[in-house]
């Protein structure tokens, strides 16, 4: 019912309510907001959260007392300053950090690396390039063959000088694994595929995270007196 | 009168009930409205959103890592208060609370167990939550700040796992401090300050223990616990987990 000619297209209340008649519908010229995408089939969150959150819990419960029941917490001696453990180690999640300690300096291995690692962390989401997750290998192939290369040799270089060798095998290996999917041929095989459309920052978190796994994982069972290696199965190891 | 007891039923009356309504601000949760009210009249479930997303649900959509982590925190909170009951922060008397959790108190090992195991589950799941987050691209607008707020909850999850460390004062704790706490000195110019500061002491000492002790049982849970709140809360406000098109097929 649209009978006010100058107010037509317009959104809006009219003041004169003896002269406009009530308006049931307005028909805007104006766009309406943008729908950025669907949001899919929704559910309510109570009961469907809620109970799968209660599941889980109960879950979560029954499966800790089962492992507190037969697997014991480590007690050794009472603390003695004057008895040094050989080796020394820190909890295993800073085992990685120790590793990096035997190869560098306190300061990069002990400071400088790990706020690196934090500031890394904190800033991912603030890098707006690549939002779509362009593959790697997608434009400009040939520039970004140079400088993977080109960051690949300056690593593998500085970490053989400092003789980190736990630090450079997981690294050329991904290096290895980078070449590798820029020569894979399109649609080869799902595998080769997958490595072929991974983005930079997929590349570069991977590197992040078997580094740290392969150091963790030799500071835990690969090192005994004086950080030196040693075989988990070898009797010595402390 | 009824024959038979139907559990059901009980547990419908008694939403009925007048002291129920009191307590929940609503009767029974039959209607899409009264579910909604389940959340956003809660103090403590308003924090989830009203609705989520079916996709978001499925096992392969998060692995509830997000999930499983609080409801750790909550296991480790739980037994963290019933420890603190039997445990003195002074040397060498916590050594000595140990030996009485092995050996007087009832159920002390499986507590000391149930709470080490959680933490360390923890440390782990909190990691796996982080990279699982990234590799989905759950960090890309508008979710950056929910990504800032999760790394500080590694930090918070990480510090509270260090700080236990020392607790039981025996000398697996005390070195793994002890070479822990000798990295700070390496800071330039502030680095000996600091370790004084973080040890209250050259060395790892009694003051040490009841810093690491107030820090692991107050500071700490409590920085947590507010990170955990505004972590959930963003979730809701930034829209919801970041969903995927195959999230509900299996084996995609």
């Amino acid at each position: 019912m649209m009978t006010n000619q100058e107010n037509k297209y317009e959104a809006g209340f009219s003041s004169n309510a003896k002269k406009d008649p009530v308006r049931v519908v307005f028909i805007s010229k104006k766009t309406s907001a943008t729908v950025t995408g669907d949001p899919g089939q929704q559910v309510m969150t109570y009961p469907h959260l809620v109970v799968r959150e209660a599941i889980a819990f109960m879950v979560l419960v029954i499966a800790l007392v089962a492992v507190a029941l037969f697997w014991d917490a480590p007690l050794e001696q009472l603390a003695n300053p004057l008895l040094t453990p050989n080796p020394a180690k820190a909890p295993w999640y800073f085992l990685g950090l120790q590793e990096l300690l035997h190869y560098f300096p306190p300061l990069v291995a002990g400071i400088i690396i790990p706020t690196l690692v934090v500031i890394g962390l904190v800033v991912i989401p603030y890098f707006s390039v690549n939002v779509q997750g362009k593959p790697l290998w997608s434009e400009d192939r040939k520039r970004n063959l140079w400088m993977v290369l080109f960051v690949l040799v300056a690593l593998v270089l500085l970490l053989g000088f400092s003789r980190a060798w736990t630090v450079l095998v997981p690294t050329a290996l991904i290096g290895a694994l980078m070449l590798y999917s820029y020569f894979a041929a399109a649609k080869s095989s799902p595998r080769r595929e997958y490595l072929r459309t991974r983005p930079l920052s997929w590349w570069i978190m991977t590197w992040f995270i078997l580094v740290a796994v392969v150091l963790t994982v030799v500071g835990t069972y690969f090192r005994g007196p004086g950080w030196s290696w040693v075989w988990p199965w070898s009797n010595h190891a402390g | 009168m009824t024959t038979s007891f139907s559990f059901q039923g009980a547990l419908e009356r008694l939403r009925e009930t007048r002291v129920w309504r009191s307590i929940f601000r609503r009767g029974p949760a039959r209607t899409n409205r009264t579910r909604s009210l389940a959340i956003f009249g809660n103090l403590f479930l308003h924090l989830l959103p009203v609705k989520v997303r079916e996709k978001s649900l499925g096992v392969r959509a998060s692995y509830y890592l997000g999930s499983i982590s609080f409801l750790l925190f909550i296991v480790l909170v739980i037994s963290g208060i019933l420890l603190m009951f039997y445990y003195h922060p002074a040397s060498p008397q916590a050594y000595r609370d140990m030996k009485d959790l092995r050996f007087v108190v009832s159920n002390g090992v499986f507590l000391r167990n149930l709470h080490r195991i959680a933490a360390q589950l923890m440390v782990l799941l909190v990691f796996w939550h982080m990279f699982h987050v990234f590799y989905r691209g759950g960090y890309k607008p508008p979710h950056e700040f929910n990504w800032v707020i999760g790394v500080f909850l590694l930090l918070a999850t990480l510090f509270l796992s260090y700080t236990g460390y020392l607790l039981p004062w025996d000398q697996l704790a005390f070195w793994a401090i002890t070479v822990g706490t000798n990295i700070i000195s390496a800071m330039p110019a502030i680095g000996k300050k600091v370790r004084f500061i973080s040890l209250g002491g050259n060395r790892v000492g009694e003051n040490a223990l009841l810093r690491f002790y107030v820090l692991h049982c107050v500071v700490l849970p409590l920085i947590a616990i507010v990170l955990i709140a505004v972590h959930f809360w963003r979730v809701r406000k930034d829209g919801g987990l970041t969903v995927r098109e195959h999230d509900d097929e299996p084996g995609k």
